[in-house]
């Protein structure tokens, strides 16, 4: 029926990725693909494990913690290789954007220099041919004046055109492979949906591979064409975005797309529909499945943790929802 | 011909201007007006979403409604009889607004030592942790020991402790994760009716507004660009801006792929 799960060549195939941080382990065994081309939505909510997961297969975990397992891109092992080997993949096959441009930009920099720095350091050219490329850059993110925001600091950007800026950088070199890491959620609505159609139409024209991470479902249905479900450092569930938003499997997921309001019916009884208990902190989520102590349908089966199954869409649930 | 709802709070034609730093000292002062020639009412027992995105002027109306700002024309005036008493406010976020050091005893009770209010402090703490849905043994514990859903509750808990009136929430649930927001929604929507509250709702996310208050108040620049009941603005929006803005709100239903 869906033409989505043709098989096509993954540009990064993660297996049994895991993330300490000191002696916990926040992200236990991930594994996925990304399909060539293909925009993946990766949702999760705060202890997710979401922004862990892309910055260990970008080599960029903070002081203290480690992955263990693989992610492959193009038969290396992001996980394995070394930072100068990192570095020389990083801003050109594979770039990030990251969720507050404002603490991601050097704020002692010019805009110009850094939009033009991974054309520098991946395409070795100099300064003014550079500098050129990176107005043409900022050009096509829709920066107004560009020639004028070249000289000037992030701080005298607004919001959006932080932004912009910096997916004009993440650009730069053409990336094959894009995570975008919350990219919208510090905007204001308006700003956020300009800079959707920005970043969906540059997806297009680069024809790379992104990983959209955000906590906002509506976001990858407008966005992405597959979405993996995180919860407690376990994927939870995975496949075409049709099936897992019209019949999801996960309680989880389902509950998640239960508790958005709809914005032309009235609520169901009034109320909204909550998700009972709290997310626990890193490291108190239950033993077996995550979800356990705040799902309805737990038994003491769910004790043990269950595999990630089904064909093309696939749920570690003991009691899928459909 | 029903009898005239009861006014809380009117505001006729309230303009407040900050000075922008100077360019240089001998260049004048220049202004930006936050908030421009806003008129409108808060009736008794109602529930009123303000909208707006950054820099709309939202927080500084808030501020305003607080009296925490001072008009610099027009009118806002407070029908009650005591602002400070009767109006209280939850924020955004609940790490910075509640003292990491005192226990949550204390803090929920602070605003009715403040005060000077006489109150059976034991009953008044355990009617109020009930009310917002929390343990009689969270009253010795430190917020930090508490979720994020749960300190907006001990927050919630704080600003009903003088009995308010009338209630001003700014982004009451933006901070908090997507699974526990609807639980603190509800909880709002209960306090409403259990204690016949006027509900002020400060808000970017109109997904929430909809649901929470039966009428807006659109901002745009300072200005109120669109006002009316919560239903008929979704239905039919009358002002470009407002358009816009329900259009940009991501929705399930719009799907890349069919």
């Amino acid at each position: 029926m869906s033409a989505v799960s043709a098989p096509t060549e993954p540009v990064v195939r993660v297996s049994d990725l895991s993330v300490r941080v000191g002696t916990v382990e926040a992200v236990h065994s991930v594994g996925f693909e990304l399909a060539a081309g293909r925009r993946t939505g990766l949702i999760g909510e705060s202890g997710s494990g979401k922004t862990l997961t892309a910055l260990a297969v970008m080599g960029l975990l903070p002081d203290g913690l480690s992955a263990s397992g693989r992610a492959v891109y193009r038969e290396q092992d992001l996980v394995a290789l070394s930072e100068a080997e990192l570095c020389r993949l990083r801003g050109d096959r594979l770039s990030m954007i990251f969720q507050e441009p404002l603490s991601a930009l050097n704020p002692v920099q010019t805009i110009g220099e850094q939009v033009a720095e991974p054309l520098r350091l991946h395409r070795g050219l100099g300064g003014r041919e550079s500098l050129a490329r990176a107005r043409e850059l900022l050009e096509r993110v829709q920066i107004p004046r560009a020639a004028e925001k070249l000289g000037q600091y992030p701080h005298q950007l607004s919001g959006g055109q932080r932004q912009r800026a910096m997916i004009a950088m993440a650009i730069s070199c053409s990336p094959e492979v894009l995570i975008a890491d919350e990219p919208t959620t510090a905007l204001d609505v308006t700003v956020q949906a300009e800079v959707l159609r920005l970043l969906d139409r540059l997806v297009d024209e680069e024809g790379a591979t992104l990983l959209l991470i955000t906590h906002d479902l509506p976001v990858v249905a407008g966005l992405c064409d597959r979405v993996l479900v995180m919860y407690g450092g376990h994927l939870v569930e995975e496949g075409a975005v049709g099936e897992v938003f019209d019949s999801p499997r996960h309680p989880y997921t389902l509950a998640l797309l239960e508790s958005i309001p709809s914005l032309d019916q009235e609520l169901p009884s009034g109320r909204f529909r909550a998700i009972p208990g709290a997310v626990p902190g890193l490291g108190q989520f239950p033993s077996g499945c995550p979800f356990r102590n705040r799902c309805p349908r737990a038994t003491e089966l769910c004790a043990t943790m269950p595999a990630l199954e089904g064909e093309g869409h696939r749920a570690a649930c003991w009691h899928p929802a459909s | 011909m029903s009898e005239q709802p009861e006014m809380v709070f009117r505001a006729r034609g309230v303009t407040k201007r900050f000075a922008l730093p100077r360019q240089a000292p001998w260049l004048p002062r220049r202004f930006v007006a936050a908030v421009e020639e806003v008129s409108f009412e808060v009736l008794r027992g109602e529930s009123l979403g303000i909208v707006g995105e950054s820099g709309s002027g939202k927080t500084t109306l808030l501020k305003l409604l607080l009296g925490l700002e001072k008009p610099d024309a027009g009118e806002l005036r407070y029908l009650g009889r005591s602002l400070r008493r009767e109006v209280q406010v939850v924020f955004q976020d609940p790490v910075s607004a509640l003292d990491p050091r005192l226990r949550v005893a204390d803090i929920i009770l602070e605003p009715l030592r403040v005060m000077g209010l006489r109150e059976p402090r034991e009953t008044r703490l355990h009617e109020l942790l009930q009310a917002v849905g929390l343990p009689r043994a969270a009253a010795g514990r430190y917020p930090h020991e508490f979720s994020g859903g749960q300190r907006q509750r001990i927050a919630i808990a704080r600003a009903l402790a003088p009995r308010p009136r009338v209630l001003l929430a700014d982004e009451p649930v933006s901070a908090l994760d997507v699974s526990v927001r609807a639980q603190v929604l509800n909880l709002l929507l209960d306090l409403r009716r259990d204690f016949d509250l006027t509900l002020l709702l400060v808000s970017h996310d109109l997904g929430v507004v909809r649901h929470l208050c039966q009428r807006l108040l659109v901002m745009q620049s300072g200005r109120v660009v669109e006002a009316g009941e919560t239903r008929r603005v979704f239905a039919a929006p009358a002002q470009p801006y407002t358009q816009l803005l329900l259009a940009a709100i991501p929705t399930l239903s719009q799907r890349r792929t069919a």
